[in-house]
């Protein structure tokens, strides 16, 4: 068993002597039913996310949730080395939630599957009142395993498993001022890059000056995440919350996010906005272009790992048509929300191909995109 | 690790600080408004949308799962 694990493990035995007379909360039962829709870039993926939590007993919560992903893309990527394609992916995940004393131990597994990825996800999680429920001290474990196919070629079948070591802890520091710090630990080993994903090389004997050849991934990926989360009541009824996450792995890539939203409640309604920032370096094998065939080791060409910008904008809006001081019959609450966010990704290091510009001459990428969410939550 | 292990047996041992906000002054915190993940459904899909078109994951304090979306 790795040091990792002892630790966590050790952790945890420590937590479970901290129970104390206080009694901790389950979450709220409730359904959600959600209409996602992602549109840009050539990309356009919608569907359903509905979810339901229900308590058994004094102790235990339940919660399902089922997710699909229906995409038609005809994306850079695949508009300069494929051709557009429509597929579906399906999600669905169980959890149980078991509170003791002051204690909270959860479980969850995921399932994930498409025609050309299987991906299962176990995880577990202990958090820990203290403090008189002003401290909030979580632990977590996940494993994944992920299965790796080719559409075009049943044989293909290659591994990849993923492991998350988490610790937050949530602490309120006033009576208008909540916090979180959150690190993850993210290990990858195994067939790490898209199999259809090809990088390009400078090859003067080719028409547009350039040639395209597999990609090829380091076989392990280790990163880690720290976020900070702080929401303040304002001096009316509203709020403000702040976050920043900092990134960095071992392919080098390291990057800065930040968002402030903006929650105003008027009436039956709720409103927010939100501006999210996000800025990273690129990974130590990515180039838009490499010199020669095989020009390094390992070589990349995946935009989502090159140096870039992004920047988000969202407003939402919720309106209570369920009070939850009359109810309906055995509905304590209900809502409608509806958000649109507007993405905008400046990449600093991709270049546009499929303008048929002469090499060199091909415009830098900017991809903008439409997400909308609608969504009807009810809490029973 | 170890040290995190001794400050953890510590908060342990000080679990009998009083709180310093008292459960009475917790109205504006139990607000829905003021609800870390009150659309547990929202975030999750954002989360994913992030991680799908960006090099960054992590750190946000909610268990991901794995897809072949890049």
């Amino acid at each position: 068993m790795g040091f990792a694990r002892r630790s966590v493990f050790t952790i945890v035995a420590l937590l479970g002597y901290a129970a104390s007379v206080n009694a901790g909360v389950l979450p709220d039962d409730r359904a959600d039913v959600l209409y996602h829709l992602y549109d840009g870039g050539g990309v356009e993926i919608d569907g359903p996310s509905i979810l339901v939590r229900k308590q058994v007993g004094k102790s235990t919560s339940l919660v399902g949730n089922y997710y699909v992903d229906m995409i038609s893309s005809a994306s850079i990527d695949v508009v300069t080395t494929a051709s557009p394609y429509a597929e579906e992916r399906k999600q669905w995940s169980l959890g149980m939630d078991y509170l003791r004393g002051n204690t909270t131990m959860r479980v969850n597994y995921t399932s994930s599957v498409e025609s050309d990825f299987d991906a299962k996800t176990y995880s577990f999680s202990v958090s820990q009142d203290m403090f008189g429920d002003l401290t909030t001290l979580t632990l977590s474990y996940a494993k994944g395993d992920d299965i790796v196919g080719r559409s075009d070629d049943p044989s293909f079948e290659r591994e990849n498993e993923r492991q998350h070591y988490g610790v937050g802890l949530t602490q309120i520091f006033t009576r208008n001022l909540i916090a979180t710090v959150n690190f993850e630990t993210i290990t990858d080993e195994g067939f790490l890059n898209n199999p259809y994903r090809s990088v390009r090389y400078a090859d003067p004997g080719s028409a547009k000056g350039y040639s395209y050849e597999p990609e090829l991934y380091p076989r392990t990926r280790t990163s880690n995440a720290v976020g900070l989360r702080a929401k303040y009541y304002l001096p009316y009824r509203a709020a403000l919350e702040g976050e920043y996450r900092y990134f960095i792995d071992t392919w080098d890539i390291e990057s800065h996010t930040a968002s402030l939203t903006y929650t105003h409640p008027w009436g039956d309604f709720v409103f927010t906005g939100q501006y999210r920032y996000h800025d990273q370096t690129g990974a130590h094998f990515y180039r838009d272009l490499f010199s020669r065939s095989e020009a390094t080791n390992f070589r990349g060409r995946d935009k989502e790992l090159s140096p870039l910008t992004s920047h988000v904008f969202k407003i939402g809006a919720s309106y209570e048509f369920i009070n939850d001081t009359e109810g309906w019959r055995f509905i304590k609450k209900g809502t409608a929300n509806f958000s649109y966010s507007f993405l905008s990704v400046d990449y600093h290091d991709f270049h546009d191909v499929s303008t048929n510009a002469l090499l060199g001459e091909e415009p830098l990428y900017l991809l903008e995109a439409d997400i909308i969410q609608i969504y009807f939550s009810f809490w029973y | 690790m170890l040290v995190l292990c001794f400050a953890l047996a510590g908060m342990v041992a000080c679990s009998s600080i009083e709180p310093w906000v008292k459960p009475y002054e917790r109205d504006r915190l139990a607000d829905p408004i003021m609800a870390l993940d009150g659309d547990p459904v929202s975030s999750a899909y954002i989360q994913h949308v992030f991680e799908a078109r960006e090099g960054a994951r992590g750190g946000e304090g909610a268990a991901g799962g794995g897809c072949g979306c890049n």
